[in-house]
Parts: structure tokens; sequence; C-alpha cells
């Protein structure tokens, strides 16, 4: 019963903030904001879910760094108001809606075939042991590619910001 | 179950908020005027009654509620009000994970004395702690004002790099204990080690006399003296007071993110920087001085003398007020400690803090966990 009450909570929570980071979009602060409340309350519904870890990194890294980072740039940049080019945002909403909705089709499937029964969890679900062990032993190879995927991203930004300051 | 919630709960809130909090002020002006060679805050009386100063708290706390509330021109009226509240809050929740005692037998069933014994315990601390930034980011930002721009500039890129350290220090003590939950790192310190154990693979142990059987607290500051140093510089930077206290830097940018606050609001921000002390205090005192236990006096030893003479009741008793007091007492010190270094360090260069982070720290900490995990796989 709690856990129902709190899981009706936090999702009306992530779903108002959702909202409302389209409706500030003008404000960009703002927005960002919004999307801290909804990325906290996915943390909440992880933790109902079991998945301790995954709520603990949801906060750390999404809520706690990157937002920030984005926080950071739009301070820099002074971005008070919308100042990107009509075109680009026409395109971002065609791109918006496509994803939108390629995400929608899953879903409106499976309330149409019914939700299956939940199986019994694992012991140990959802701590660090047990998703550390699933991070390096069962899927090894999709963590490494990841990573170097990271890691070239990160040379790529430093070679581009250095051939500017060149 | 819910009584015991409510008891451990009032305990640790009390204990910081309500004992901690307003005697820190006071330390620190006392604290900073005798190592300045001063007489220090003397001057609040309540019927000419002064008491060393300590109504000075008080004075304090009546002076901000009695000031104005002022949100300035221009300025994003929601998030300006909102950002003290998102800078304190997160220093309030950690008060949950901090074991203040052990596990003990009361009424036949084990209580363990922290309000919530999660198994992922440090890195929920780390969570509330990166929520924090928040605070620091929009008070500055919603303030309309270029002093208080920059300041949450410096703090929301200082805050995020000491993150990293922050995380990546304490990683060989999870390696070391083998564990993430406080409580149980709190009892895998409450034994003590043989200094030069590791010698007995070359069988040089007994030709070096006493110091071959010499036995030390098994404490995370002994095993990862490296790792104590940088997660205490690392929290301190975390919380911007001097020395690390570019994002205000008083003197270049007036007061930083909370230039444009007053009353109760600029308040707030003082009042999370200092229950910042003693919850980084009980941090460091819970991953590496051993927690509530007691050097070379181990929880049963304690229980196994009282028991057989006065029974079990009072042994509890005894032994949860002797380990309480060891842990504020371990709490106090570092109060002391950081109140050393805070009065000692003129503050930082920005380049300076860094630096410290991006080029020292951020190193010697994976050294320092690469290390520890070549060490582990030796011994074992």
């Amino acid at each position: 019963m709690v856990e129902l009450t709190l899981f009706y909570l936090l999702a009306a929570a992530a779903v108002a903030s959702a909202i409302g980071m389209v409706a500030t979009v003008r404000n960009t602060v703002a927005a960002a904001m919004s999307l801290v409340v909804t990325m906290v309350a996915l943390a909440g519904i992880y933790v109902l879910l079991e998945a301790h870890l995954v709520a603990v990194i949801q906060i750390m890294v999404y809520a706690g760094a990157i937002v920030v980072l984005f926080l950071f740039v739009v301070m820099l940049l002074n971005l008070r108001r919308d100042e990107f080019p009509p075109l680009r945002q026409r395109v971002s909403r065609v791109v918006g809606a496509l994803v939108a909705g390629a995400a929608l089709v899953p879903l409106l499937r499976l309330f149409a075939d019914g939700l299956p029964d939940p199986r019994p969890l694992p012991p140990g679900f959802g701590g660090y042991a047990y998703t550390g062990r699933a991070l390096f032993i069962d899927f090894a190879l999709p963590f490494e590619v990841t990573s170097l995927l990271l890691l070239a991203a990160i040379v790529g930004a430093v070679v581009l910001a250095k051939r500017r300051l060149d | 179950m819910l009584l015991e919630v409510i008891v451990k709960t009032l305990f640790i809130v009390l204990v910081m908020m309500g004992a901690f909090l307003p005697l820190i002020t006071w330390v620190e002006r006392k604290q900073s005027a005798i190592m300045q060679d001063r007489i220090g805050a003397n001057r609040a009386d309540v019927f000419g009654i002064r008491a060393l100063g300590l109504l000075h708290p008080a004075a304090d706390v009546l002076k901000l509620f009695a000031k104005e509330d002022v949100v300035p021109a221009g300025a994003s009226r929601f998030l300006h009000l909102a950002a003290p509240v998102i800078a304190i809050v997160p220093a309030i929740i950690t008060l949950a994970i901090i074991p203040y005692g052990g596990v003990y037998e009361i009424g036949g069933k084990p209580v363990s004395l922290v309000v919530a014994d999660l198994d992922w315990g440090l890195l929920y601390a780390f969570a509330a702690g990166s929520i924090a930034t928040y605070g620091t980011v929009i008070a500055g930002w919603a303030s309309n004002s270029n002093w208080a721009l920059l300041g949450s500039l410096r703090a929301s890129a200082q805050m995020i790099s000491y993150e990293v350290t922050m995380g990546l220090s304490v990683v060989g003590v999870f390696m070391v204990f083998g564990t993430l939950r406080l409580t149980d790192m709190a009892i895998a310190q409450d034994t003590t080690f043989r200094l030069l154990g590791f010698l007995e693979r070359f069988g040089w142990v007994d030709s070096i006399g006493w110091l071959g059987v010499l036995q030390l607290p098994k404490w995370g500051i002994l095993l990862q003296p490296l790792g104590f140093l940088m997660f205490l510089t690392a929290m301190m930077a975390e919380n911007k007071r001097p020395p690390f206290d570019v994002p205000e830097a008083e003197s270049e940018l007036i007061a930083g993110y909370h230039l444009e606050y007053s009353g109760m609001r600029f308040g707030l921000f003082y009042t999370g920087e200092f229950l910042e002390v003693p919850v980084i205090g009980a941090l460091v005192t819970a991953l590496f001085l051993g927690g509530w236990s007691i050097p070379f006096l181990p929880q049963e030893t304690i229980l196994g003398a009282i028991t057989p003479h006065f029974g079990a009741g009072l042994a509890t008793g005894v032994c949860i007020a002797l380990h309480v007091g060891s842990f504020l007492a371990k709490v106090i010190f570092m109060i002391w400690f950081q109140m050393l270094i805070r009065w000692t360090l003129p503050r930082f260069r920005y380049d300076q803090v860094m630096n410290l982070c991006w080029k020292v720290l951020l190193p010697l900490s994976l050294a320092n966990i690469f290390v520890t995990g070549l060490v582990l796989l030796w011994s074992s």
C-alpha cells in the first residue's frame, strides 16, 4: 500500500516535471531544474523496483553531474532567452516527435497484450555486488565497447578544442 | 519499529543540529580569536550574564530572523527563494546514514544505532552531496547579479571536480573492508591487526622483536592513510569553507553566490555550511577513525566483563554509552581539526584549487586504488 502510494506520487512528480520542462523551454535554467526533478523522481521509482545502485548512480551522475554541466554552459553563454534559429527548432521538433512516437509503440503493444506476471527477484538483486558482477562478467564486452566509445568522444572533444586554441 | 526509528532520528538530529550546530558558530569565533590572540565574541548578554559568549548563537539567529528578506529586482523569484532550501536539505538528510553506535541486543532482537542502515551507505551521502551543488548554482544564477553568477560558476566547477576525487579516494576503503555499509565498516574496524604481519611471508617476524607482535586498531586511517588525506581534502573542498572558499571569496567576489541574500535565507546557506562540518567529521570518523569503536576494547570484551556481575541489560547500556561517547568524541576532534585548518591556511587561488584536484588528487587516488588492489591480491 505504502509502495503503491509512493509510486503514484513519484510518477506524478516525474510526469509533472517533464511537462514543466517542455513548458519552460524558453527559460533554459528553469527547464534544466525541471529535468533534475524528473531524474530524482525516476531514481525514487528505481528504488521501489529494488534497483538501488541504479537509483544512486542516477542521482550522482545524471542529476548531480551532467545537469550541473548543462547549467555551467548555460550560465557561461548566458542563454537567458531562446536564441536558437527557427529552422533548427523545426528540425528538432520533428526529430523529437519521431523519437517519442517510436517509444510509444512498444508501450502500447505492452498494454494491448496485458502485463506478464512478475517473477521473483534473484537474491541480492540491484545491490552493488550483483550489478558489478553483471556488468564485469555477463556484459563485459558491451561495457568495454561503451567505455571505448566514451574515450573516443573525450579525445575528439580535446582535439576540437585544441584546434581552436592553436 | 516506528518508535525505534523516531528515537534514533531524534537523537542524531538533536545532537547534530541542536547541540553541534549552534556550538560550532561559537567555537569558530573563539578558536579564531585564540589563534589570532584576540578575546573573541563576548558581548551578548541576558541580564548581565555573558556566559563566555555562548549566547551569541541565539543572538545571531534572532538578528537573522528579524532582517528583511529581499528578492533583488530582475531575479527569478521562485528559484531565488528555493536555492537556500536546496543547499541545506542534503546536509540534513545525510544524517540518516551516520552510524553513531554499533549493533546491540535489545529486547531479544538486534538494534543498530543508525537511522537508515543502507547497503549502499556512503553512495547515499555522495548522491545527497551532488544535489547540494544546485543550491549554490541556482542561488548565483537566480540573483541577477554578476558577482553572484561568477561565484556560482566557480562553485559548480569546483564541486563537480572534487566529487570525482571524493568518490575515488574512498574506493580503497571499500576494497579493504569489503563493504559499502557504514555499520559493517565500523564493526570491521572494531578489531586489531598486526602492523608488520605481512613480513611473516619472509619469515622475518621473529627477528625484529616487539615490532613483530605490535598490534594496532584496524582503523581506516592506518590501512588507507592516503585515502584519509584525500577524502578529508575533497570533503572540505566540497563544503567551500576556507581555504577552499573561492566561490565566496569576499575580497574578490564580495560574497559570491549568496551575495544577494539577506535575513534567514542567507542564514540557511551558512547553516548548511556549518552543519556540513560535523557531518564531514562523522563520515570521516565512520570510514577512517573506527566509527564508534574504542581501540583495544572490542564490544565482546566490554559485554563479557560486565555481564557476569551486573547482568546483560546493564552491560548493553554501558556499551552503548561508551560507544556513542567514543563516536561523539572523535567527531568533536574532527570538528576541531577542520577549524584548525580553516584558520591556519589562507584562501587558495582558483587555479590552485583546480590543479590540486585534477593534477594531484585524481592521479593519486587512482594510484591508491591500483596499489590497494595489488596488495589485496598479493595477500589473499
